[in-house]
């Protein structure tokens, strides 16, 4: 998790989620979000070719970054019980 | 911080506050010439023996008290969007917190690397060493790089609440399920309360 290719200018380790401009506004909310959902379809997308899951990781750093803990376990439990309320 | 009998702002620790302690300069400066000149001109009129008991138009008078406001708000909205559009300028930070309000403290995330979080609890009055202040004082303070573009994510995990720093002109309010961002630049090496 901790290698995954930072966005370009960078040197070496990642530094934190750039500046996204799908997503310009103060509610980042959907930011976080959608940065979940696209690691978790990247990872079930990968896994059904076969290959590599190393791309994903940085949909996984950005929403590490920007989602709070509590969203992200709550979510997870969600995911694990099948409740979840997003397209994976 | 603040002291006793404080009457402006708390010294600026960013530039967006030092722009904004300008502004209020400026635009509190505009208020105080108006005020007095409206002060002196009724002083004027409650002094005079004069009269004038067939007024029938003031054409000129009318176009200069019409000009004239127009210009001065000019010159206070002119700075004000500027200011307004500085704040909004896309800056690539360096570092990401998130801050998430609970009734009632305070509980802070450093996820960029390793997961850090801690609780920040207000310091009851009652347990306050000689010389911390009052209803500032925290077990656990935030702890920031100076001089580097910061991300602080602000949510809350019950009610509203609003995470502010007045010497960083930040006010940001706290909504359950929404993430508000907003962007901190600290000038210089110092504690700050809010």
């Amino acid at each position: 998790m901790l290698g995954a290719e930072c966005p370009k200018p960078c040197k070496g380790k990642w530094p934190t989620p750039p500046f996204d401009p799908r997503f310009p506004n103060q509610n980042q909310t959907r930011n976080c979000y959608q940065n979940f959902l696209d690691y978790h379809r990247c990872i079930k997308t990968m896994n059904r070719r076969g290959k590599s899951t190393q791309p994903c990781e940085y949909y996984f750093r950005v929403y590490h970054s920007l989602c709070p803990i509590s969203w992200v376990q709550r979510w997870k439990e969600q995911i694990k019980d099948g409740t979840f309320a997003g397209k994976i | 911080m603040a002291y006793p009998m404080q009457l402006g702002f708390q010294d600026a620790t960013s530039p967006i506050m030092e722009e904004l302690l300008h502004f209020h300069d400026h635009t509190l400066m505009i208020v105080f010439l108006i005020s007095s000149l409206v002060l002196y001109i009724i002083s004027l009129m409650l002094t005079t023996k004069l009269t004038h008991t067939s007024t029938m138009d003031a054409q000129e008078v009318e176009t200069i008290w019409t000009i004239l406001p127009a210009i001065i708000l000019i010159l206070i909205a002119l700075p004000s969007l500027r200011i307004l559009y500085m704040m909004d300028e896309i800056n690539n930070p360096s570092l990401t917190v998130k801050t998430m309000g609970h009734q009632w403290y305070w509980s802070y995330e450093y996820t960029d690397y390793e997961d850090l979080s801690f609780d920040s609890y207000m310091i009851p009055t009652s347990e306050l060493k000689p010389g911390e202040l009052r209803l500032l004082e925290v077990d656990n303070r935030v702890v920031l790089p100076m001089e580097m573009t910061i991300r602080m994510l602000v949510s809350s995990e019950d009610v509203l609440h609003s995470w502010a720093v007045p010497s960083l002109g930040l006010k940001t309010d706290a909504i359950p399920g929404r993430l508000n961002q907003t962007t901190l630049m600290s000038s210089r090496p110092g504690l700050y309360y809010g």
